[in-house]
């Protein structure tokens, strides 16, 4: 379904947009994540908060902390989830000792039960992920393989093997996290794994701004996504219209390219 | 399966735990380490420069020393494995000197690491001293309060010390947040992990550089006694001062035990987990939260255990037991009256266990490695006994 939806906008010319949102970070959550697809998104990106989020920047940290501080477990989130529905694709981030805890087959099937159609698990590398991939697939749940600035061409073609939903490519050596400029990073990773798939290729970690997703779309890139930039601005206190007017920079930076 | 503490299989796993879980950035960095490590540790002129700066420069071999009066008191042979008589006051120096050799060798400039009491960061800040590269040590905010001696030894040293304002501002944070440093900063740096923990090679490669301890202990013991002791004792926190004992006894009829700290007592008290890049035991919330640990001991103060350790509880090779906070300070008390040494809280754990156990040992040899001196700990061991106050604390 993940991989389906966003093949098929991507036939039609769009470029994508993935809004990431922390999972309880308010109380009424879900409404950010009606906002971001009213605003354009093509999927969405929803963060389980995670006691030691050792991928994540100060920003997802803190929205993270804040989730957990309000009492929001990964039952919690799912079963919120699961009142509603968006009509764009859900693809779950967190770390694999949550669905570890609750044990893989349990895992998908709370997943799948609160229609969420992919997951993102950065610790899980491809090698430690071969049992939870055939799991999951059994079941439908799409398991997205990131790629890093770092990964040799002989081990993206082997990530690639395996991959699904769409390829995360990694835009900076770095944690999550806004970036005045570009890193160099994202348009270069963007343009290496543009060749080797046909799989929607989107890059995130360090992308900021309407410019910047411009900037990896024009490099091969087939869209974004953004988590940090949009979080900052809820932990700030922005208002609704403050966020829209975000995502209408992101959306149509993105459309424009 | 491999041989019991040999080298764990091609994924880093010792039976069903270890393993690599590590972000798709730092994984071509874990890789290129085993590689590194693996060259290094089968190449006779990096065993030479190893050994030789242990015995130069850091004071090695330390003593294993037959402690007479402990050994009336608890009616058993107490052999103390002096490791707090090694260079900057503790074990953790054998794997810095290790670790920082080797990322000299892989051509880095710069090391960073976590520290809980700072005697890992201590360590660290002295090796990256001795071999000319710079050093960041990150530390939990409360334990940067607790340890103020080893910041500001760090310091002196010429590290820089961050401290960690994130999560439980601990140990297991500091490690996050040394994570995530390592990952924008590859090119020149190299993580020197302080203990038996983290994604492999580390858990091995740290034992590898540990079991110095073992391998003197047994042969020291050998020469003494003529035989092997009855039991080998040593503190767990993430535990690498007891794979390093262990492994030098781990093929003798010797009983191994691990103590833990009653309030982080990961093998004890945790269930199965994946944090840090390994599988392993890990005190958890129901919903897989980790857990903050609690100890009077900074540097048992971790929530998780090495993947060593969990192999070797599960198949029963060593033994792992609890004491608490009040029975560690009486060990400490006990230890100082008794032989004339101050001994580190993390260390006093062992001691303590002798006492819990004295029944059980009574009439047999115990060889306990003593990991670290106890003037760190000053302070705290001066508030709990009161003696700050002006009190008899006999």
């Amino acid at each position: 379904m993940l991989e389906r939806t966003l093949q098929d906008l991507r036939t039609r010319g769009r470029r994508l947009l993935v809004p990431y949102i922390m999972a309880g970070v308010e109380a009424d959550w879900l409404s950010l994540v009606e906002l971001v697809v009213e605003r354009g998104a093509d999927a969405v990106e929803i963060g389980i908060p995670f006691s030691d989020p050792s991928m994540d920047g100060p920003v997802i940290q803190r929205a993270g902390e804040t989730a957990l501080a309000r009492g929001a477990t990964p039952l919690s989130v799912l079963s919120e989830l699961r009142q509603q529905s968006f009509g764009v694709p859900i693809v779950v981030m967190t770390y694999y000792n949550i669905f570890h805890h609750m044990g893989d087959d349990r895992a998908i099937g709370e997943l799948r039960r609160s229609g969420v159609d992919g997951v993102i698990i950065p610790d899980l590398p491809f090698e430690e992920g071969a049992r939870w991939r055939e799991l999951a697939a059994r079941e439908n749940l799409e398991t997205v393989q990131l790629i890093s600035p770092a990964t040799s061409d002989e081990r993206i073609d082997e990530i690639l093997s395996v991959a699904e939903g769409f390829v995360y490519g990694v835009g900076r050596m770095a944690v999550t996290g806004e970036q005045v400029e570009l890193a160099a990073t994202a348009t270069a990773i963007a343009a290496r794994i543009r060749p080797r798939t046909s799989l929607p290729v989107l890059i995130g970690i360090g992308i900021s701004n309407g410019a910047q997703a411009r900037s990896v779309v024009g490099a091969g890139a087939d869209g974004v996504v953004v988590g940090s930039a949009l979080m900052r601005r809820l932990l700030d206190g922005e208002s609704p219209d403050a966020l829209a007017a975000f995502l209408d920079e992101l959306r149509s930076a993105l459309d424009d390219a | 399966m491999t041989s019991v503490m040999g080298s764990p299989d091609a994924t880093g796993r010792f039976g069903g735990f270890g393993g690599r879980y590590v972000p798709e950035s730092l994984m071509p960095a874990v890789l290129e380490l085993e590689v590194a490590f693996r060259e290094a540790w089968t190449d006779p002129l990096f065993r030479a420069q190893y050994t030789s700066t242990l015995e130069s420069y850091a004071g090695r071999p330390t003593r294993l020393y037959l402690a007479e009066r402990l050994s009336e008191h608890l009616g058993a042979q107490i052999w103390l494995k002096r490791e707090d008589l090694a260079h900057t006051g503790s074990h953790k120096i054998n794997n810095v000197i290790g670790q920082a050799l080797l990322a000299r060798r892989m051509g880095k400039t710069r090391l960073i690491a976590e520290t809980g009491a700072g005697q890992h960061g201590v360590a660290t800040a002295t090796a990256a001293a001795l071999l000319g590269l710079d050093a960041k040590v990150y530390m939990g905010e409360v334990d940067v309060k607790r340890q103020s001696l080893n910041v500001f030894r760090m310091r002196l040293l010429g590290a820089e010390v961050e401290p960690v304002k994130s999560g439980s501002r601990t140990l297991k944070d500091a490690v996050n947040e040394a994570m995530r440093s390592w990952v924008a900063a590859l090119e020149d740096t190299h993580y020197c992990i302080g203990s038996v923990m983290g994604p492999h090679p580390y858990p091995w490669m740290v034992r590898e550089f540990q079991r110095v301890i073992g391998d003197e202990a047994r042969s020291q013991y050998l020469v003494a006694t003529g035989s092997t002791p009855d039991w080998v004792v040593a503190c767990v926190g993430g535990g690498s001062n007891a794979a390093g004992t262990f492994a030098g006894f781990v093929d003798t009829s010797a009983r191994l035990v691990g103590v833990e700290p009653e309030g982080g007592a990961a093998i004890g008290r945790g269930v199965g987990g994946i944090v840090h890049g390994m599988e392993s035991y890990f005190l958890q919330d129901e919903f897989g939260q980790v857990n903050e640990a609690s100890s009077i001991s900074a540097g048992l103060d971790y929530p998780g255990v090495g993947p060593e350790h969990a192999y070797l509880h599960t198949i029963g090779r060593a033994r792992y037991d609890q004491v608490n906070d009040d029975q560690v300070l009486d060990a400490v008390r006990l230890l100082a009256r008794l032989e004339g040494i101050i001994c580190a809280l993390e260390s006093a754990h062992a001691v303590a266990w002798l006492v819990q156990h004295r029944e059980e040992i009574a009439g047999t040899s115990v060889v306990l490695t003593l990991s670290g001196r106890g003037d760190k700990d000053a302070e705290t061991i001066a508030e709990r006994l009161g003696f700050l106050e002006g009190e008899s604390y006999a």
